[in-house]
């Protein structure tokens, strides 16, 4: 395919240097800190991130606008949280004129049709300051994560420390150290529709994208993609904000980011085909050819 | 061009749309720009808000006037009182059917304009008008209020309510470049163009309820919020990932389905965001 990473100028294997950053970060804690970073230097006036909310592991968007607020956010939770909701009242409510964002591949794109084609976004294209994406093989919604892990993983979501997809599993971390991993073979069935036409893995179109495929545990995989992302990216490397490692010298390195795109490109680019003929001579909508 | 100014004066003027004719002409001598395309706002049942929309592109549309368009009708901004041709008739409002002169105006744009655009809600979708059931002084008969598409083929739509200054100016930067550009520029002026015109083949009704008919009830909603960012009345929230729709609230300006990736997402397109967006940054410099 070749495509299958998007366009990008620079990838690299990366952790924050920030110890308060890494001890609640998913990997490499590197959205929390560049958007530390680029709020410190008034490269952003306050980012889209997604929080804790009242109930456990249900993430809330919100805007932070300091970085204690920002520090809420650590972490990922897998399920679904509709940032992207927040872009406009982020300049309005919060009066934000830069913004900085992180989503899913498919919120990336969102956000680049919202600038391009700015139905109900008024004012609101020229304000987006810094765009982060992070890999996403599939989301889940909230009852579906409650239903993994009190029903398959027999965890209370409240004595849930971390969750994390990886080598193969769902792994569910309880407070008091225990350790439950189920085969993704039964979160598939779990995950959301609309991810299954989702043609994008590593958030081609974001400013930059990470996550943690590709590198070693704690570290994550960075692609930095647009002029504005180089420009950032560069300046946080400059001030001592990341370690960094070469991509072609860590494990399992770029080959897996890219069999893992393929995969799933391939698989729901079957399933967009599907739809064409998923009745008799009725077909689902498909949104990459027409809003009809 | 000069010879083209000077003839009309010397003939009697024949009807008042050659007058108009000549006004632009004449003001086209004073900043030759050869290459311009004519612009006009028609003015139909809207609140002016999508005009206001417009020009509140500010030094943009300055720019635009410029160098890439002659608006060459336009309530309030134009002194042209006959519906002239025109390369691109922006259209605000729906059609009050019990207005004669609505009526034989919007049917004089699509003889008049090469390529008619809905610009905002009620043009569109017919929007806040949708709710119009008459009895209002002065007029308490006009009661029946209909999208420009169910009368004349509409071309482009730009949802919304308002429409956005940014959508408007693009699709107007588009235009020139499909009607005046080099073939790269139209080819991109197309492709980007084609979506909104799908959107005015799609229909003239629109509601929140589009959300769950054909995003969520199709299984494509992923929940990004975009199109609770999009509603001008904030009719949408997000419960657990899917939007929730209050439809008392919703006013049918179409924006949230438009707004929706899942709506319509051409990659040929938009992955060269960067590119196009400092593309029309640069032409209104």
């Amino acid at each position: 395919m070749g495509t299958e990473l998007g366009n990008y100028k620079l990838c690299i294997s990366a952790r924050s240097t920030d110890k308060e950053i890494l001890k609640k970060a998913q990997d490499g804690g590197i959205v929390t800190q560049i958007f530390k970073y680029a709020l410190e230097e008034g490269i952003i006036d306050g980012a889209i991130v997604s929080g804790p909310s009242d109930e456990p592991w249900r993430p809330r968007p919100f805007v932070a606008t300091t970085v204690e607020e920002l520090m809420k956010s650590r972490g990922t939770r897998y399920n679904i949280s509709p940032n992207v909701s927040f872009i406009k009242e982020a300049t309005r409510s919060y009066g934000l004129d830069r913004i900085g964002i992180v989503g899913t591949p498919c919120q990336m794109q969102a956000v680049r049709k919202g600038q391009l084609y700015p139905v109900g976004l008024r004012d609101v294209p020229d304000k987006i300051a810094l765009a982060i994406g992070i890999f996403c093989m599939e989301n889940f919604p909230y009852q579906s994560i409650k239903q993994l892990v009190e029903d398959h993983a027999a965890m209370k979501l409240e004595s849930v420390k971390k969750m994390e997809i990886g080598k193969g599993k769902f792994w569910v971390y309880g407070e008091r150290g225990q350790v439950v991993q189920l085969p993704l073979k039964v979160t598939h069935k779990y995950e959301q529709p609309g991810c299954h036409v989702c043609l994008d893995y590593v958030a081609n179109l974001a400013d930059v994208s990470t996550g943690s495929v590709g590198s070693p545990d704690g570290w994550s995989t960075v692609f930095v993609r647009t002029k504005k992302g180089d420009d950032i990216w560069s300046k946080a490397i400059a001030a001592g904000c990341f370690e960094t490692k070469p991509i072609e010298q860590v494990k399992p390195g770029l080959e897996l980011v890219s069999k893992l795109a393929n995969e799933k490109i391939t698989k729901n680019q079957k399933t967009v085909e599907e739809r064409a003929k998923f009745g008799v001579n009725k077909a689902l909508r498909n949104p990459y050819i027409s809003p009809k | 061009m000069k010879d083209n100014s000077v003839k009309p004066e010397e003939k009697p003027v024949p009807v008042k749309a050659d007058v108009e004719k000549k006004a632009v002409v004449l003001q086209k001598e004073d900043k030759p720009v050869a290459d311009k395309i004519k612009v006009g706002h028609v003015h139909m049942s809207g609140c002016t808000g999508c005009l206001v929309s417009l020009a509140d592109n500010y030094g943009g549309l300055l720019t635009i006037l410029d160098k890439y368009a002659d608006l060459v009708y336009g309530l309030t901004l134009a002194d042209v009182r006959h519906i002239p041709k025109m390369d691109v008739a922006l259209v605000e409002g729906s059609v009050c059917i019990q207005d004669k002169i609505s009526v034989d105006e919007i049917k004089e744009t699509r003889e008049k304009a090469a390529v008619v655009v809905a610009v905002g809600g009620c043009a569109c979708y017919g929007n806040i008008t949708r709710f119009a059931r008459g009895g209002q002084t002065n007029q308490p008969q006009h009661e029946s209020f209909l999208p420009v598409g169910d009368l004349i083929k509409v071309d482009v739509y730009i949802p919304g309510c308002a429409p956005t200054p940014q959508l408007i100016r693009n699709v107007c930067v588009m235009a020139y470049l499909l009607l005046k550009g080099n073939k790269d520029q139209q080819d991109l002026a197309k492709k980007y163009l084609t979506p909104l015109m799908q959107l005015a083949e799609r229909g003239t009704e629109a509601c929140g309820c589009d959300l769950m008919y054909d995003v969520v009830n199709q299984g494509l909603c992923m929940g990004c919020g975009s199109c609770a960012a999009a509603c001008p009345v904030r009719a949408i929230t997000h419960e657990y990932g899917k939007p929730n729709v209050n439809r008392e609230m919703c006013i049918k300006c179409g924006a949230c389905y438009a707004q929706c990736p899942r709506s319509f997402f051409n990659f040929d397109v938009i992955t060269g965001f960067e590119g196009i967006l400092e593309a029309i940054d640069g032409a209104l410099k």
